[in-house]
């Protein structure tokens, strides 16, 4: 028999505002022992309007109680396409919290954080022989930032070398982040389409003296390495432009190829999708970008040299395009993802590769035959499938609602947008075949039920803490925060 | 590999079911000359003891704030963090998970947004936060940007000198090919000097910024900026990067900011070496859907249950693309957490207490090392729990001389302000007992501590 979600005891909880009480306090502060002095009154506020008040068991079990209603990682399977949902190991978070990770002061002399700055390094030495790539910075504060960081690395380079270039090429399968980073860089975004994989001839249809960069993902959100890409660099190389490459999908290349080494100029790291760190419901990221070396001279200031057997902070950088955020990256993101490196070895990382891919191709032949699958290649860490073999008019997001019911997480839905309806899955390596089994067994049953109980489907779920909820009337009159009323 | 649940004959099975002989096949697809053709050049794997082992060491080849007597703010605090917030936040059902985009199974991630949202609106006076930025840094940048996308053409932004100069840097950067025209505030006593705020505001400016409090600790009159602000029809932003000041002092809101951003990371995030901190944002009821980042809103379910999503994503790069207000793609979750918790334990009550013993220390320690010869306050105005010393002596040795006896000092302006290249900036927090300041006063004036 399928496993779905079972039953349990789901405690509803209230607003914290809403469980204030006046007089509570849930802290305890250090009585004063220097003289009692008060600002200029004037200055002072009134006490803040409808703050909580509450005692410490209050909060413990507030939010105790709102951890589960999540799902986590830790809680099932949770095959969420392009976002590499693969466990987060417990070391990580133990070393993350050694007080002497943990309590030290970003201002603090160099000289005195020597253990920080040769980590940060070790981390930059290994990222760029994962990566191929000869430099490094771990200032970015998520992907994202990483793709900003990349853009105006390439904008600097080519302004320095007397260039003005206005366009950067993005195929149609990207992440929204690329074109948004771009844009952010004053550069305006050619869209081009891609079959599948990117061809040479599609880019070079675009490509003229104007381009200052393609930027490419690969493996691309389909799951399918872009087997042109060495012909397509050198192409872009040619007319003078540059190649950056999200690195969202590197869990898919380990040990196996390097982006480095095959004409890639930039590319950023999710730190905490490939190299494990947690995503913590939505960040902290962690997003360090690897560069060829022409790009070194502009990396963000600091950058974390060793000299002399002495780690420094270098600001003295002319050509660099300054500075990202506060102080040097999300450095407790950066233990984590050490952690990882250590803990797994150059063999292991490899062997997470293959075993993400075996995953990916394992659950494809499970389901190719009920669900549509539009791409043929050979695909690598992900799946996606389209809706187009639902039937009783069910789509897509019914059957990630139905997934909930029998106790996973759904995949990524409705992107990449050129799959109709897509069903984005991603295993990663951590999952059992067993476990695997299990959800593919789940989105075969509910296929079936697409042809013969489709209310299941359209009614789902209904074994979660809230049936579906009204996104439409929470967008057109917006309820951003609690108010008394 | 204890993260890898495969055996042998998994492999083979579903290898079988997929119809290859072998993993290199499913490679088949990365052509030969992308291949790496030797063995990644990493050390081998270490086992958790190893691994545990190896990174303590590194770990004490540094400075705990916990050992030393630190006087180090500028942008990071040494604050006290309850014993509840790691606890809490170390539930995995949320930091295992991901953005909420499934609501059904995410409400207690949702719900904990929706109340930091609430929360960081009550602090700081305004109507509207969004689920957070990476940093106080970065956040200053995106109010920038807003501030030039509602602004109307508007291309100027006017930075106080006194914003952070982390802050400056990273709008800087922000702004480097976007044709803004940053253009500096000068200082007068160590706060924004009006009357050339005054001769600098146009019908160009879209906004400035300015920090509350700024960073050399001082309180700014927002208000009397804000009115000259206002006059140019320009947004004020203020930015907060000790927002602990905000329990004690006037909100950015009441003065009339526009908008409001900073950095949480003193409600109970730790210090890590200064990431990953938590940058908040909140601006008018007007500018609600031109702000950047996530936002999480209040809804019902089919049977009328309360429940909360994600919403207003037509501002957002996934759905916006280039046109985005921001190409963010994440929010610090894990940090939301450990802020609203700390803001929740400590309350409407505790914050304001904490926030005073703060300004009591600090105020102590001030007029303490004001009273030594060779040293003196330069700025004349309210502090809160940092200040700023000149001294006679060069500051540079005399922070080194002070971390021979196990101080911390403070942090040297001369790189980041010509004309303070005597100046020190120094923070007082709860963490700093008497004792502490005491011995500090002792050590700059000379003496064994």
């Amino acid at each position: 028999m399928i496993s779905t979600a079972g039953r349990g005891l789901v405690l509803d909880e209230n607003l914290l505002f809403e469980k204030s009480q006046p007089g509570r306090v849930g802290y305890s502060i250090t009585g004063l022992d220097v003289p009692e002095v008060f600002p200029e009154s004037r200055l002072i506020r009134e006490e803040i309007e409808s703050f909580p008040e509450l005692s410490e068991v209050d909060v413990v079990r507030h939010y105790t109680r709102l951890s589960t209603w999540n799902y986590g990682v830790d809680s099932g399977f949770y095959p969420l396409g392009s976002c590499t949902m693969k466990y987060n190991p417990k070391v990580n978070e133990a070393a993350a919290r050694f007080p002497g990770f943990a309590d030290i002061h970003p201002q603090t002399p160099e000289l005195l954080n020597q253990g920080a700055l040769e980590l940060m390094y070790n981390l930059q030495r290994d990222l760029e022989e994962v990566s191929g790539f000869p430099a490094m910075t771990l200032q970015p504060a998520a992907g994202a930032q990483g793709e900003f960081a990349g853009m105006l690395m390439i904008r600097a380079w080519h302004e320095a070398n007397g260039q003005k270039r206005h366009k950067v090429i993005i195929p149609d399968t990207a992440h929204g982040t690329n074109p948004a980073s771009a844009a952010l860089c004053g550069y305006e975004v050619i869209t081009v389409a891609s079959d599948g994989v990117l061809s040479k001839e599609a880019v070079a249809a675009v490509m003229d003296d104007d381009v200052a960069a393609l930027m490419v993902t690969n493996p691309n959100t389909l799951g399918l390495f872009e087997s042109d890409i060495r012909a397509i660099c050198e192409l872009v190389h040619e007319r003078g432009g540059l190649v950056y490459a999200d690195g969202a999908n590197l869990n898919a290349l380990m040990g196996i190829s390097r982006p480095g080494d095959i004409g890639i100029d930039v590319m950023h790291f999710n730190l905490h999708k490939t190299f494990s760190t947690p995503h913590g419901g939505g960040g902290p990221g962690s997003g360090p970008v690897g560069v060829v070396e022409k790009l070194e001279p502009f990396l963000p200031v600091p950058v974390v040299i060793k000299d002399d057997d002495v780690y420094k902070l270098e600001y003295n950088r002319p050509k660099s395009i300054g500075r990202l955020k506060s102080f040097y990256g999300h450095f407790s993101i950066l233990v984590r993802a050490y952690s990882y490196i250590l803990s797994m070895g150059g063999e292991g990382l490899k062997r997470a590769t293959e075993l993400a891919v075996l995953n990916a191709n394992y659950i494809r032949a499970r389901l190719e035959g009920e669900y549509d699958l539009p791409n043929k290649q050979r695909s690598l860490h992900e799946v996606v499938f389209s809706e187009d073999s639902l039937q009783n008019d069910c789509h897509t997001l019914d059957v990630a609602k139905r997934l909930i019911d029998y106790g996973y997480h759904p995949p990524t839905i409705y992107f990449p947008l050129v799959v109709h309806g897509a069903l984005m899955i991603e295993p990663t390596e951590t999952e059992s075949k067993q476990m695997i089994d299990e959800f593919c067994d789940a989105l075969l049953a509910i296929a079936e039920e697409a042809k013969t109980a489709p209310e299941l489907l359209k009614q789902a779920p209904v074994r979660a803490k809230v049936k579906r909820l009204d996104e439409a009337t929470a967008a057109r009159k917006p309820i951003l925060r609690w108010s008394q009323e | 590999m204890r993260y890898l649940p495969h055996t042998e004959v998994d492999v083979q099975q579903m290898l079988a079911q997929i119809g290859v002989s072998n993993i290199d096949e499913l490679f088949s697809g990365v052509p030969e000359d992308c291949r790496l053709k030797r063995p990644l050049d990493l050390p081998a794997a270490k086992s958790e003891a190893e691994t545990l082992g190896f990174l303590r060491g590194l770990s004490e080849q540094n400075t705990k704030t916990s050992d030393w007597d630190s006087f180090l703010g500028g942008g990071a605090y040494n604050h006290f963090i309850p014993s509840v917030i790691d606890q809490l936040v170390s539930r995995s059902e949320f930091y295992t998970a991901y953005t909420p985009y499934q609501p059904e199974i995410s409400q207690g991630t949702l719900q904990a947004i929706f109340e930091f949202q609430t929360l960081i609106c009550q602090l700081t006076g305004m109507d509207v936060a969004n689920a957070s930025m990476y940093d106080g840094a970065s956040a200053c940048a995106e109010a920038v940007l807003l501030t030039i996308r509602a602004g109307k053409k508007r291309n100027k932004v006017l930075l106080s000198q006194a914003l952070p100069p982390q802050y400056r840097e990273t709008v800087a950067t922000y702004c480097r090919y976007l044709q803004v025209n940053l253009v500096d505030v000068p200082l007068q006593d160590g706060v924004t000097d009006q009357a050339a705020l005054k001769e600098l505001l146009d019908d160009q400016v879209a906004s400035v910024v300015v920090g509350y409090p700024n960073y050399f600790g001082q309180i700014e009159d927002l208000a009397a900026i804000s009115e000259l602000t206002h006059a140019s029809g320009s947004r004020l932003v203020a930015a907060v990067a000790e927002p602990l000041a905000l329990a004690l002092y006037k909100s950015p809101g009441d003065l009339g900011a526009d908008v409001v951003v900073g950095e949480g990371q003193s409600f109970g995030v730790p210090l890590s070496y200064g990431g990953p901190g938590i940058g908040f944002f909140a601006v008018r009821k007007k500018d609600m859907r031109v702000l950047p980042g996530r936002l999480v809103g209040e809804t019902i379910d089919q049977d009328g249950q309360r429940g909360f999503v994600l919403t207003l994503a037509t501002r957002e790069q996934h759905i916006r693309r280039e046109k985005a207000t921001s190409n963010i793609c994440s929010n610090q979750g894990m940090c939301i957490l450990m802020v609203s918790i700390y803001l929740a334990l400590h309350g409407k009550q505790g914050l304001r207490q904490l926030a005073q013993v703060n300004y009591a220390k600090a105020t102590y320690a001030k007029e303490k090392i004001a009273q030594l010869d060779g040293f003196a306050v330069p700025f004349s105005g309210e502090s809160f729990n940092e200040f700023v010393i000149t001294c006679s002596e060069s500051v540079a040795s005399l922070k080194t001389r002070l971390e021979q006896q196990g101080i911390l000092a403070g942090i040297s302006l001369g790189r980041d302000y010509s004309g303070l290249e005597d100046g020190l900036l120094i923070c007082v927090t709860e963490q700093n007992s008497r004792e502490q300041i005491d011995r500090l006063v002792v050590a700059l004036a000379g003496g064994e501590a």
